[in-house]
């Protein structure tokens, strides 16, 4: 063997042992400062600052922050945190560097509001960014329809919620169930319908697979919030006609009061208790159900799965 | 020939482009200013309120890294095409030197002549330090870590330049040794990219994450001006990628140099 071929097939081996080794060694790097980026990124919070060393380049820098954002949110859901305190400045940098960086109100929000493992539980937090949002993109419908939705869910807050969706029925470029839930809010009128209009606007008004997959999951348990009321009231009152508990769905249909058997929205029936309470056959597999749940379940939430849209 | 020898040819190209370096009045005018904006750091945290050790570390260990990597740059494009275009490249593989120990022997110069730059920034870092806060702190250990992840980025940047320097034009081998490590500054934020990627996009993106340097996790002088501690274990895995990456690329630039026609 020549010693050009030799030194050769030496180097070839080297390359491919040390990209072998680099990679593995980053893989390690990766796992033992996974959630650092979003520390690191945080030294710097004066977004007056970060405008200036981005030497004009704000968007790019937003978007890189918004990315972060997205990714410390999904790593903490991922890993079953509580812990999500660097959401709310990730997300603050991200709007302040770009203020019409419309996703990182929406999402953000979402991210937020909900209590943890799926969200930051920062109802206020995700107040104060969507009204930044509508301060600097007052055009946008949806940033209404985001804070009249936390007004309602997070807070009760039947005026608030009104008046949010009514200025944004105002606008030019709207969506028809603005008004509509508008005049719900100021009724105080079905907390039923009103919830089900709700996520019915939030699954027609993304493109997100993840949130309507969410909106649909919410609607199903809001089904069976409703079928479980409603069963329990049937079941109350035939109580009150026969001075005894049902003590099947049978004996309900026999007096007359449902037909057929009535079922989840998986098809899996309800099961009548013996104190004539309702309950979901396979509860677990309905998420954010609130009713049809074994006395003392909390709410089953669905896996911690994050496939987050960064733009 | 014998490893004695052979040694002693990488050791003698080495000192040579150490010496060449030194001598290189551009290198004098980046090291004079590297120590003049650490000056300058005493004057900002002069006038700044409470963050004055914030300030000497954040600003002195910037521009060592930043004038590193830009002398690193720019010796590293013109270590082979300087040596073709004055001919001396051909006296010196006219003599029992291979092509090989050529190349590894001006990488080690390079980084020489770098970890003596590093060293005498350090010592001006150390000084506006002492100056600013009459007296050391415990957690002034954690700049030198910092100070020994720039060196790292140093060996990884000459590897890139001296890769790109034995088939590309100066010109070139600057832009893209320059453009690797703007890319590989934001390499965690590429690979999170990666990450939320799916499909064939997603194995790309992933492999491209994978193969430019990572430089995210050499930069940890934000997190040593506030005195947070760096972990043992990134110490060690830095260490091992930065030789490992550095290995690489000078294993490329030995293949490429080995087959080219220096006629």
């Amino acid at each position: 063997m020549s010693a050009t071929r030799r030194v050769n097939l030496v180097a070839i081996a080297v390359l491919f042992f040390s990209m072998a080794g680099a990679m593995a060694a980053l893989h390690a790097i990766d796992y033992l400062r996974r959630g650092s980026v979003a520390q690191d990124a945080l030294y710097l919070r004066s977004s007056k600052v970060l405008r200036r060393l981005s030497l004009g380049y704000t968007g790019l820098l937003a978007d890189i922050y918004w990315t972060r954002a997205v990714q410390y949110f999904g790593e903490q859901h991922h890993a079953g945190s509580r812990d999500f305190r660097l959401l709310a400045p990730l997300l603050e940098v991200t709007t302040e560097l770009d203020p019409r960086l419309l996703p990182a109100y929406q999402f953000g929000a979402n991210f937020l509001a909900p209590q943890p493992p799926n969200g930051a539980g920062l109802p206020e937090s995700a107040l104060s960014l969507t009204k930044y949002g509508i301060e600097h993109n007052p055009e946008q419908w949806r940033l209404y329809y985001n804070l009249g939705f936390l007004h309602y869910m997070e807070f009760k807050d039947y005026a608030g919620a009104a008046d949010a969706f009514a200025q944004g029925a105002k606008l030019p470029v709207t969506n028809a169930l603005m008004s509509i839930l508008a005049a719900r809010m100021a009724q105080h009128a079905g907390e039923f319908d009103t919830a089900r209009m709700l996520w019915v606007t939030t699954y027609q008004s993304t493109k997100d697979a993840l949130i309507r997959e969410n909106a649909v999951e919410h609607l199903l348990a809001l089904q069976v919030d409703e079928d479980v009321t409603r069963l329990e009231q049937v079941a109350e009152k035939y109580h009150e006609q026969t001075g005894r508990l049902p003590a099947s769905m049978g004996d309900l249909e026999r007096a007359g009061f449902i037909h057929g058997t009535p079922a989840d929205p998986k098809g899996r029936p309800y099961k009548l208790m013996p104190d004539g309470r309702i309950e979901a056959q396979d509860p677990e597999s309905l998420y954010f159900i609130t009713k049809g749940l074994p006395p003392g379940a909390a709410p089953p939430q669905p896996r911690p799965v994050v496939k987050p849209d960064s733009k | 020939m014998n490893s004695g020898g052979m040694n002693s040819r990488i050791g003698y190209i080495a000192f040579n482009t150490f010496r060449e370096a030194v001598r290189d009045r551009v290198l004098y005018n980046l090291i004079a200013f590297a120590l003049l904006l650490s000056g300058a750091a005493i004057l900002v945290g002069e006038i700044s309120i409470d963050i004055e050790r914030l300030v000497v570390v954040n600003l002195g260990l910037t521009a060592v890294s930043l004038f590193g990597v830009v002398i690193a740059i720019f010796i590293g494009i013109g270590l082979v095409s300087k040596e073709i275009d004055k001919r001396t490249l051909y006296t010196v593989l006219s003599r029992p030197v291979r092509r090989w120990e050529f190349v590894v022997g001006k990488f080690f110069g390079l980084t020489g002549t770098l970890v003596v730059n590093t060293f005498l920034m350090a010592i001006g870092v150390f000084l506006a330090l002492l100056y600013v806060a009459h007296k050391f702190e415990k957690m002034d250990v954690w700049v030198l870590v910092a100070l020994y992840f720039i060196v790292l980025q140093f060996l990884i940047v000459c590897a890139l330049a001296l890769f790109f320097s034995s088939f590309s034009t100066p010109l070139m081998s600057a832009v893209f040794s320059f453009a690797l490590f703007v890319i590989g500054s934001l390499a965690e934020d590429l690979r999170g990219f990666a990450r939320i990627t799916h499909g064939v996009g997603g194995w790309v993106a992933t492999a491209i994450a994978y193969l430019v340097p990572n430089f995210s996790a050499l930069n940890v002088i934000s997190q040593v001006a506030h005195g947070d501690p760096v972990p043992g274990r990134l110490i060690l895995y830095n260490t091992v990628y930065a030789l490992l990456y550095s290995a690489m690329a000078i294993s490329g630039a030995v293949l490429i140099f080995q087959r080219r026609n220096l006629k």
